[in-house]
């Protein structure tokens, strides 16, 4: 014990005033202004931010390494006692993969899909001359048990197309820890992945890193994640270090503003409107839809209504079918059996037979805002396009119609009128995408994951705006989500899917209440809360092999 | 050792060391290995050999001399948001607009600018080079300076005129076979597989002796050979944009497929088919030159660089470079639309340095 008491007091890395310079324009731009970070043997740090903190760049430099394009300008990084911004590129090769590993946020990417998972764990130790491959093939297969991984001898024989993402990722670690490192960088490992499939990705790191004494940056931008995870938090703010303690004390008394207000995020709440009136004609109404792609079925005998003011969140995991519950209802893909009405009325199955005003009525919103707007096109014609379509605007009240729509949106007009969209940020691109769905002024939006792809404070900032509309506009939404914080600060309704089917729907009151429907309970259970204990108390509740997918069967 | 052999090395060694001590990787490459090549050069062949690599050095720098002050003139005189693009423009770049503006300007001006009429026989049969006929005579005693700056509005602008035409119809075509999809992509495809399963030269040739040469006939026969290669390039770089969620929003609002086709998808596929433009260009403009030095290209006796090698081609026996000039002409247009082209694929791939 006094062993592993004195192994974790030793400093394993130290960074000391680190300066990171990015080139953009021909100049360089200070991306990491001077932070300084001790890490010791065996602990866990947490590095939370915004996107744009720099949490990925400092994790990149752990290991001496800088993205294209940028520079070490100033600091030193010292890993056990070597400088890292002086080594030779051959020295700190010896150090990848062998004493520092990384695991990046989307396992898929980083996988090559044309090698088998076990050949691509046992390059690492066999480029080192740490283990011959029969050694570190039956390593990995140990691993992959330790991991829980299912069939663990038979897995790693797989190509990455051939497991799921949760899988992927576990192997991915599985794969960091194949030469034993002392240092281990996760990139947001869990950001990716559903709520039920997170889970058992954590408690599977949590455990190794423990078995094994490792370290580790854990990089996230969710702080109930990063409770779970880390013995210490460090919060950055724009390659500044805003504060560190360790998490207990963190969670319990954060001292700068920036920390509090990130803590206060989970805290927005819409009051639940009452539900609509028992004759009320909803304004999309969603009758036995069933729908396949090809041969395979998607979505079966599927009914919920959305009424006039009101916001019905669908959540379930991906595969579920809510993306196809929309896609139905715009009318992308023709259902093969049921209806959708609108106002009562039926719509032509597909959205090429719909009227100009049908198609008007139902607008959508997309999760990544960078592929919804036309990178070549002027904010003023994003919006103004819809206008001039649907209301034959032209000129001069255009562009007033288009200024409306920017205010209420609350970007400046004369601002960002003629910027492209590669010149917003990702909040901005995603309001755009809101006054585009606006610009047709329709009754009811969809809103496809809207949040997903952003911060917390900036998702917050897009729920109030979709919010403040709403009551603005009387508009219905229907909206997409896996995650269920969103669902508590907007929704309405719920409608809980799984494998096609609704399995539970009501009011959002009701649905966070229990008795719930088994797999909603599962679904409510899996969200990660700030309580650092909370996911102890959860494996105790459901035992170490019976969480994430295990738990669905 | 004569002082020729000793200047030059002591300049080579000195501009190298000094490259070297200022960090101009680029510069040290070109010139120590120029310096390498020239100790070669100087054991095998002598002084003589020393002096081509000098011309070949003093060339080569008054090319680039040119290219950075035509970029600089350029930088100047352009309005300021092109001259933004133009400043950080690599030298080739930069010498290869220059190359094509001369090349148009020659054939603008070319009655103004030739001494000599296209057809005007002017000396004897290949007369040598004199004060009149400053690259001497072609086989019939016509002025060669003349044929030349007429060649460049001939060939140029045929291949200018078919390239343009090769991508109006391939690019359309596979933009709106991208969009459509379903049969229209597939009868498509299958036309265009057809067209380019069989070999263009003797496709070309086949045709033109079908249709007849003419000029007219020859752009249309040449375009419609050309035109598979860019529906493939046009049909797969929309594949990728169709499949955006912009494009999806565009259809729910009720889009027609021409404001489709027109102002979603083309701006978004325009970089990569410019680049390919550039690169078109050139095999149809070698190709213009090909059919023409078979005989069934620009007919004579209108000037056209391609037959005019042809014409001159038995000079080559005696030794005189009079029929690689209309030959150079077409390689130095070549090389100089390559250059542009390469600049202009790295603004399209969005690469920083």
């Amino acid at each position: 014990m006094s062993d592993q008491n004195d192994a974790r007091k030793s400093l394993l890395l130290k960074i000391r005033g680190l300066r990171i310079e990015g080139r953009a324009d021909e100049k360089w731009f200070e991306i990491v202004h001077g932070v300084d970070l001790d890490l010791h043997r065996g602990e866990v740090m947490g590095l939370i931010g915004e996107s744009g903190a720099g949490k990925s760049t400092i994790g990149l430099a752990a290991m001496g390494f800088t993205r294209d394009g940028c520079r070490i300008s100033a600091g030193s990084i010292e890993f056990d006692g070597m400088e890292l911004t002086s080594s030779p590129e051959e020295d700190l090769r010896m150090l990848r993969g062998a004493r520092i590993a990384y695991v990046a946020q989307s396992a898929a990417a980083s996988f090559n899909p044309a090698h088998k998972l076990i050949d691509q764990h046992t390059a690492a130790p066999v480029q080192h001359r740490i283990k011959t491959r029969k050694e570190s093939e039956a390593d990995a297969m140990e691993l992959y048990r330790r991991l829980r991984l299912p069939n663990p001898d038979e897995i790693g024989f797989r190509y990455p197309h051939q497991v799921s993402g949760g899988q992927l990722q576990r192997a991915m670690t599985a794969m960091a820890m194949s030469c034993r490192p002392d240092l281990i960088i996760f990139d947001e490992p869990t950001t990716a992945l559903d709520v039920t499939t997170q889970i058992e990705v954590l408690a599977a790191i949590r455990d190794i890193v423990d078995q094994f004494d490792t370290a580790a940056l854990y990089i996230t931008h969710d702080l109930a994640v990063v409770a779970q995870m880390a013995d210490r938090i460090k919060v950055l703010l724009k390659g500044d270090e805003v504060e560190e303690a360790d998490t207990r004390s963190m969670l319990a008394n954060p001292k700068e503003d920036y920390t509090k207000s990130l803590w206060a995020v989970r805290s927005f709440q819409r009051q639940q409107k009452p539900p609509a009136e028992a004759g009320e004609t909803p304004v999309i109404s969603v009758n036995g839809v069933s729908a396949s792609y090809g041969p395979v079925k998607v979505l079966e005998n599927v009914s919920f209504d959305i009424h006039r003011g009101r916001t019905v969140a669908v959540v379930g995991e991906s595969g579920s079918g809510k993306s196809t519950a929309a896609r139905c209802i715009t009318g992308l893909l023709p259902p093969t059996q049921g209806d959708i009405r609108h106002n009562g009325q039926v719509l032509p199955a597909s959205f090429r037979n719909r009227s100009k005003d049908q198609l008007r009525q139902a607008q959508m919103i997309y999760q990544m805002a960078d592929t919804a707007l036309n990178p070549k096109k002027r904010i003023g014609e994003i919006i103004g396009r819809p206008v001039a379509f649907y209301r034959g605007l032209r000129g001069a009240d255009l562009k007033k119609r288009v200024d409306e729509l920017l205010d209420q949106i609350e970007l400046e007009p004369s601002q960002y009128y003629h910027r492209v969209p590669s010149e917003l940020s990702g909040g901005q691109k995603q309001r755009v995408g809101i006054a585009r769905a606006l610009a047709a002024e329709p009754e009811f939006i969809i809103c496809d994951e809207v949040t997903s792809a952003l911060d917390q404070l900036v998702a917050e900032g897009i729920l109030k705006l979709l919010d403040r509309l709403q009551e603005d506009l009387n508009l219905a939404y229907m909206f997409i989500t896996h995650d269920l914080a969103t669902v508590r600060s907007i929704a309405d309704e719920v409608v809980v899917m799984k494998e096609g089917q609704v399995v539970e729907a009501g009011p959002k009151d009701e649905m966070f209440k229990p008795p719930h429907h088994e797999y909603t309970d599962l679904l409510l259970s899996s969200v990660p809360e700030m309580d650092p204990d909370w996911l102890d108390g959860l494996l105790e509740q459901r035992g170490v092999d019976n969480i994430g997918e295990a738990a669905r069967k | 050792m004569s002082t020729f052999a000793i200047v030059f090395y002591t300049l080579m060694i000195a501009a190298s060391c000094l490259a070297a001590y200022y960090h101009r990787r680029e510069a040290f490459m070109v010139l120590f290995s120029l310096t390498l090549i020239s100790f070669l050069m100087g054991l095998l062949g002598g002084e003589v050999w020393l002096r081509y690599i000098a011309v070949a050095i003093g060339l080569l720098y008054a090319c680039g001399g040119l290219a950075y002050s035509f970029r600089e003139f350029l930088v100047q005189t352009l309005p300021r948001d092109i001259a933004k693009v133009m400043r950080n423009a690599p030298l080739t770049a930069s010498f290869g607009l220059f190359v094509i503006v001369v090349y148009i300007v020659a054939a603008i001006f070319a009655p103004v600018i030739a001494p000599f009429g296209e057809a005007e026989v002017v000396g004897s049969s290949y007369a040598p080079p004199d004060d009149t006929m400053i690259l001497g005579g072609d086989q019939l005693g016509r002025d060669m300076f003349s044929r030349i700056i007429y060649g460049a509005r001939n060939t140029v602008g045929i291949a200018l005129l078919t390239t343009a035409l090769a991508f109006l119809v391939g690019s359309l075509v596979g933009l709106m076979a991208a969009t459509l999809g379903g049969w229209v992509d597939q009868v498509c495809g299958r036309v265009v597989d057809t067209l380019m399963a069989i070999p263009s030269l003797v496709f070309a040739l086949l045709l033109l002796t079908i249709v007849g040469t003419n000029v007219v006939n020859l752009i249309l026969v040449i375009a419609l050979l050309y035109s598979p290669v860019v529906f493939r390039l046009a049909r797969a770089v929309a594949g990728n944009i169709v499949v955006m969620d912009y494009i999806e929003a565009a259809r729910l609002r009720g889009e027609k497929t021409w404001y489709l086709i027109i102002s979603e998808i083309l701006p978004n596929a325009t970089a990569p088919l410019v680049a390919e433009f550039g690169l078109r260009f050139c095999f149809v403009f070698l190709a213009i030159s090909a059919l023409s030095f078979l005989g069934l290209g620009i007919q004579p006796p209108t000037a056209d660089w391609g037959s005019m090698v042809r014409e001159n081609a038995t000079l080559i026996s005696f030794g005189e470079i009079t029929p690689l000039i209309p030959a150079a002409a077409i390689a130095l247009l070549t090389v100089a639309v390559n250059f542009v082209v390469d600049w202009m694929l790295h603004l399209s791939s969005g690469l920083k340095e």
